[in-house]
């Protein structure tokens, strides 16, 4: 009987195993088809809703029931819209070349060099990160305010407070010039160059991941970023980023009433080039994130 | 119950082994106070032995130390001008003039005041040009605090500066009776792009963290001492300082007012924190390994959906979500549709339901950050570890909980107590969502109003940016913010296993 038979046993055993996992994989894809929808239903509905012209309120429904770019085009000509873009822009564009010098100056340095200091310099960084960055706002608001560095002004003012001290943030990018070989650095210094060559020649060339990340990261940043720009641009409306004028331009019921499409409209104009950005540059910001967890 | 060998240990079942190990990490915490006790006690004695040892160097150079070095103590850069080191030199003897010309011009009239923070206020004086009393302004407690601190500091950096001198000084004489030369200004120039390169990368960075960090916290901590608010700004009204009296009122007992509002705000933070982290933890991670799954198909085209999230201005879609979930928003109007409501529910105006929305919110905005972070470590397990469980008969959940987990949480420990300490401070999801959430009465003191889903972090910013400006609670709640934080990551630090020495890897 016995080798037909064991060959049968063993194919219906593979089958069910193969059968199994079709069940599986079914049950995953099932699961994974509803977390896109509701991942992606809300950015539809955003899209929707920016070309609605009946109403610029809140409905119950989300087809519209006019369609058309009135939402953009008052939201380009009767807002201010186009002030707070071009702030945002400007800042983001100064604040990515600023921080990331900082941040590579930092975690070369600290990755590299042994110096007397370097550990009370990184216990320092780790105490003062540890109080709530808002804390000393209130202090440096009164600055910069004496300075003409807020309200109308306040572009100036926030490049400022975003870059002074953002080489604290100097953790992922120091874990990425860890993985750099030491020996490498040792064989130029053996041949006689100098810290400072070793750096532009040597580790420069190899660091492309991390300064594309640590440009887009920087990049992103003054676009998501609330609480500063609220508090320096102090209700006037010439001063605001984006995130802090859309807020302000739904903020109470009857303003949320009279600008919610065009809210939408904002948002489809701000998501597309930075989400755009996004894509392209993603495969280095993956790297950025996993290794910064990895290394803690 | 006393410590128990690892045979011992295994050999019992899972509700042994947590009760085993919150009992082991309870008994942890006496003992780290202990040893932070002897860690400072510690510290304080190294301190001390420094300092005597500082002053002990201090009178031997000077007696020791040639004429040049001598002279030093007094004018600066002396020793480096007499041996040619001009730079220097006149580095030195510049930053001693000009900081003695500031101090006896302003400084020490504002360190002066630093005692009282100013003694008159703004009064009414006899002019006798206009013969009448015009109002002048008196003192200004907020410039005062800042000049006179400025002062202080400076005088601090004086002292390091004239140390840094006289000991220069101190080693030209060692290397002039060893026969050797003095380095000059090219020397010193060619250091700074080589072996104190360092000092050259660090500088403008170290000088925009002291400016924009250190010294503004440094002021608020002690603007937390005075009464600094709104109603005393400093130059209509002086403020002066109050001790512990600000503390006193954040701790204070009773069923309403600041002590009662920061207890509740502060318990819904640590709650949330925990939610919010290990919410999004495990089911970013699910989400990443079904799509790691062998056989799952178009990975690319999952991820990139759910990066979607991460690539959308956050305030986008936060604020999108909380106009969503409003009263007259889409979720209701579609669930009154539905029929499964017959007037629409207030989302936002609900403790309970405005703190479960941000909860899920948050975890739609964040797990493809985890999605991506846990893709990476995955890929990182070798296989045969889940070969060999399937050969011993393990499922999926059995090889989860013994492999996938046990290694993920060995690997992201430090990531977790970061994200834990980052959503104690998640400004923009709280504030953004919660923009609509009623304020809660039982929350609102005199720094301002607050709502159930309110953090101490943006607590903080609506005592700041309220009508009642009260800098002086802000500073407390900043304080006590940081004292949080800090226990809570040298605590878990310490349990980590994962707690790396950072010279091991390179």
């Amino acid at each position: 009987m016995s080798t037909k038979a064991m060959t049968s046993q063993k194919e219906k055993k593979y089958k069910s195993l193969k059968r199994k996992t079709a069940v599986g994989n079914t049950i995953i894809y099932i699961i994974l088809t509803i977390m896109a929808i509701i991942w992606v239903a809300p950015f539809c509905a955003i899209v929707l809703e920016s070309f609605r012209t009946e109403t610029t309120m809140q409905v119950g429904y989300v087809i519209p029931k006019q369609w058309g770019l009135d939402n953009y085009r008052t939201l380009l000509t009767e807002t201010k819209f186009l002030k707070w873009y071009t702030n945002t822009l400007t800042i983001a564009l100064i604040v990515s070349v600023i921080q990331t010098f900082m941040v590579l100056c930092m975690s070369y340095t600290l990755s590299r060099m042994r110096f007397t200091g370097r550990k009370f310099l990184m216990n320092l960084m780790l105490i003062f990160g540890m109080f709530p960055g808002f804390l000393g706002m209130i202090i440096l608001y009164k600055i910069l305010s004496g300075m003409g560095l807020t309200g109308a002004g306040s572009v100036p003012g926030l490049i400022l407070v975003y870059t002074a001290s953002s080489a604290m943030g100097y953790y992922v990018s120091k874990g990425f010039f860890d993985t750099i070989p030491k020996s490498l650095d040792e064989a130029a210094r053996v041949d006689g160059a100098t810290r400072a060559q070793v750096l532009v020649k040597i580790t420069f060339p190899m660091a492309k991941p991390i300064i594309i990340y640590t440009v887009l990261t920087a990049f992103m940043g003054p676009w998501g970023d609330f609480m500063f720009a609220k508090y320096i641009a102090h209700n006037t409306t010439e001063g605001m980023n984006v995130a802090v004028g859309l807020q302000n331009l739904i903020s109470t019921p009857e303003m949320l009433a009279a600008h919610y499409t065009q809210f939408t409209a904002a948002g489809i104009l701000v998501a597309i080039p930075i989400t755009l950005l996004f894509m392209n540059l993603q495969k280095y910001y993956v790297e950025g994130v996993t290794g910064g967890a990895v290394k803690g | 119950m006393k410590k128990i060998s690892s045979s011992q240990y295994f050999k019992m079942n899972w509700l042994e082994k947590l009760g085993y190990n919150i009992f082991m990490f309870i008994c942890a915490i006496p003992v780290f106070f202990f040893e932070l006790g002897k860690k400072a006690c510690k510290g304080v004695a190294l301190f001390v032995k420094a300092i005597g040892k500082e002053l002990k160097e201090f009178a031997m150079i000077f007696t020791k130390g040639s004429v040049f070095t001598k002279v030093s103590y007094l004018i600066m850069g002396f020793g480096n001008l007499c041996r040619g080191q001009i730079v220097r030199g006149l580095f030195f003897l510049a930053f001693e003039v000009s900081f003695v010309m500031y101090q006896i011009t302003s400084g020490i009239s504002w360190m002066a005041k630093l005692r009282t923070l100013g003694d008159i206020g703004p009064h009414e004086e006899y002019d006798p040009i206009l013969d009448t009393y015009v109002r002048v302004n008196g003192d200004d407690s907020f410039k005062i605090l800042l000049y006179g601190g400025f002062a202080v500091i400076l005088c601090l950096v004086f002292i390091f500066v004239w140390r840094m001198n006289w000991r220069q000084s101190w080693e030209n004489d060692k290397l002039l009776k060893a026969g050797k030369k003095v380095p000059k200004f090219k020397e010193d120039f060619h250091d700074l792009v080589d072996a104190k390169f360092h000092k050259t990368l660090l500088t403008v960075p170290i000088i925009g963290i002291t400016a924009f960090t250190v010294l503004p916290i440094i002021f608020m901590i002690f603007v937390a001492f005075t009464n600094y608010d709104g109603a005393h700004d400093g130059y209509s009204a002086l403020f002066t300082w109050v001790g512990f009296d600000n503390f006193k009122e954040l701790f204070g007992t009773g069923k309403a007012g600041l002590g009662f509002a920061f207890k509740k705000i502060f318990s819904w933070t640590i709650v949330w924190a925990i939610l919010a982290t290990f919410s999004n933890y495990f089911l970013g991670m699910i989400l990443a390994i079904m799509i790691n799954k062998k056989g799952i198909k178009f990975k690319k085209f999952w991820r990139g959906i759910f990066v979607l999230t991460i690539a959308i201005p956050q305030f986008i879609s936060l604020l999108y979500m909380s106009k969503l979930f409003a009263k007259n928003g889409l979720i209701n109007g579609f669930l009154i549709k539905l029929g499964m409501l017959s007037t629409p529910y207030d989302f936002w105006g609900h403790a309970l339901s405005a703190r479960i929305l941000v909860v899920v919110i948050n975890i739609w905005i964040g797990i493809p950050y985890l999605m991506l972070i846990a893709t990476g470590i995955l890929m990182n397990i070798p296989e045969d570890l889940y070969e060999s469980a399937k050969i011993d008969g393990a499922n999926a959940v059995q090889q989860f909980f013994k492999i996938t987990l046990p290694y993920m949480l060995f690997i992201t420990g430090p990531y977790l107590l970061t994200s834990f300490i980052g959503n104690m401070g998640n400004f923009n999801v709280i504030f953004l969502l919660g923009g609509g959430a009623t304020a809660n009465p039982a929350l609102t003191t005199s720094g301002g109003t607050a709502s159930d889903v309110d953090l101490l972090i943006t607590w903080l910013f609506k005592i700041t940016t309220g009508t009642e400006s009260n800098y002086k609670l802000a500073s407390v709640i900043g304080i006590m913010i940081f004292v949080i934080e800090a226990t809570i990551s040298v605590i878990g630090f310490n349990a980590m296993p994962s707690n790396k020495n950072e010279e091991d890897f390179q």
